[in-house]
């Protein structure tokens, strides 16, 4: 399993990646995120979840540095202990909420992934 | 081109709507409107129809065809427009689109959604639908990026957690004299910083409701409006614009592209600038989207909203009142129609039918948000002159 960026020609990396990157740049490479060690740039736990989704809900959004490119993710946190600044690891879930429990189709995208542990 | 505008406007109660649906609501407004314009349906030409979810709201499609037989309005050429929360602020763009093209010498906008037969986390899912799977997958809502973006701008600007609560307290205040709002009433600070936690920092008063309803704008060539009244308005700048789908790929968390781009452009179209609008609506989904917003529109300083609203300028009777309709956050949130709602407020500024709430105003401004500042409609009005 891995956590799959997008580098493009122009050098810069996003999270997820497109089929075109800034100013129509063309993918050239994945980048596995799960490799890396990030910075926590905000978060929030969420209470009020939709169905199929763990209560509370804690979120982060993330900055890793991928040799000189930051590349910026979302994902669930391990804790709610957490503070801006704090550096997280991603650590593999096989499943993050309930496929099918929402209004998303299940077989319509994957429900493994990564949440982010404080190191 | 001939410059387009509106000769009526309606809304209905907005709130619990128990026993009534989509195309109930959509008729009543609908009806209301061409009431409230001396206009036939006869004469309607082009109708188009905001809703963001009927289908996963209510398994009801269609709707706009279904709107133009309960007005007797065919053959009128009808247009169902989604764009999520902003779906009211693209349907007056498009509105005008059909007017300012010449295709429609009298077009009909209702916009509406029927939301409150759904559990709170039901309808949160509905909408959280809009995000991409790696975003969906981690439980991700509309109420949390507004959870992450507040922490951020707080932390960053040194902004005071209390001048959120006190867009709230402004917002309720402003909706107890709209006879329409969901939330008629005041609530004062203490209430809302201990209100429970939905997405920490913010808490259930930082939130707008799950709300039935629907609002209705008539638009036509200004020579057309004319010749049923004196009273009408103008809509001098329009633009809409798009951020990035995925929320955390912004560079600038606290800057909504969309608010920027879709306002220099209705600024530009219009020839004003930030300081001559006198009233303005803005998409107070979430109490921090009104300060992102004033400083995307050039209100305010980047970081600075916050001080402005700590200082009363957004007041009522401030130096430019923002929500004098109770906003999202009191008059509620029907998705398709809160767009085209604050566009009713607006035309109701404009030729002085605001009631209580009237203030002195001959531009306003509206900016309606899909997603979390993914898709933006910026509206400027002016009175006609």
């Amino acid at each position: 399993m891995s956590m799959d960026a997008t580098r493009y020609e122009d050098g810069s990396i996003s999270y997820p990646g497109h089929p075109r990157g800034p100013g129509g740049a063309e993918p050239v490479e994945t980048v596995d995120l799960s490799e890396y060690t990030a910075e926590v740039v905000t978060w929030t736990t969420s209470t009020a979840t939709p169905p199929g989704v763990r209560q509370p809900n804690h979120l982060a959004i993330v900055e890793f540095d991928v040799d000189g490119e930051s590349v910026r993710a979302i994902g669930q946190l391990t804790t709610g202990d957490v503070e801006t600044g704090d550096e997280v690891r991603p650590v593999y879930v096989d499943e993050l909420r309930e496929p099918g429990a929402g209004i998303r189709e299940p077989e319509s995208q994957e429900w493994d992934g990564y949440r982010f542990e404080p190191v | 081109m001939e410059r387009v505008a509106i000769i009526g406007a309606s809304m209905t109660q907005f709130g619990q709507r128990e026993g009534e649906w989509i195309q109930d609501l959509l008729a009543e407004a609908g009806i209301e409107c061409l009431e409230d314009a001396g206009v036939d349906a006869d004469d309607v030409e082009h109708l188009y129809v905001s809703n963001m979810a009927s289908g996963e709201f209510e398994g009801q499609t269609g709707v706009p065809n279904a709107l133009a037989h309960d007005l007797d309005a065919m053959p009128a050429y009808t247009q169902r427009v989604d764009q999520t929360s902003s779906s009211g602020g693209a349907g007056i763009f498009a509105a005008w689109q059909s007017v300012a093209s010449g295709a429609s010498d009298m077009t009909l906008l209702v916009g509406g959604e029927k939301m409150t037969h759904k559990t709170t986390g039901e309808a949160t899912d509905v909408i959280a639908s809009l995000t991409h799977p790696v975003e969906y997958k981690t439980g991700v809502t509309l109420p949390s990026f507004a959870g992450l973006t507040a922490r951020h701008y707080l932390e960053r600007f040194d902004a005071p957690r209390e001048s959120l609560g006190k867009v709230a307290v402004k917002n309720h205040k402003n909706g107890v004299d709209n006879p329409h709002a969901q939330f008629q009433k005041e609530v004062d600070l203490e209430t809302i910083l201990e209100s429970p936690i939905v997405a920490d920092p913010l808490r259930l008063y930082d939130f707008c409701p799950i709300t039935d309803g629907s609002a209705a704008l008539m638009l036509c060539p200004e020579s057309v409006a004319r010749e049923y009244t004196d009273d009408y308005v103008v809509i001098s700048g329009i633009d809409g614009a798009t951020d990035t789908h995925v929320v955390h790929e912004r560079e600038d968390p606290t800057v909504m592209g969309g608010v920027v781009e879709s306002g220099n452009g209705a600024y530009e179209m219009s020839g004003r600038s930030p300081e001559e609008i006198d009233v303005a609506e803005l998409h107070d989904m979430f109490t921090i989207l009104e300060f992102l917003q004033m400083e995307g529109l050039g209100f305010a300083e980047q970081g600075e909203a916050w001080q402005l609203v700590e200082e009363g300028y957004t007041e009522r009777d401030g130096e430019l009142p923002i929500n004098t309709s109770g906003g999202l956050k009191s008059k509620g949130h029907p998705l398709g129609a809160s767009g085209v709602a604050q566009g009713v407020e607006i035309y109701e500024q404009l030729v002085g039918e605001a009631g209580p709430r009237q203030v002195d105003a001959d531009v306003g401004l509206c900016c309606n948000v899909g997603g979390f500042g993914n898709c933006v409609i910026t509206t400027i009005m002016e009175a006609a002159q």
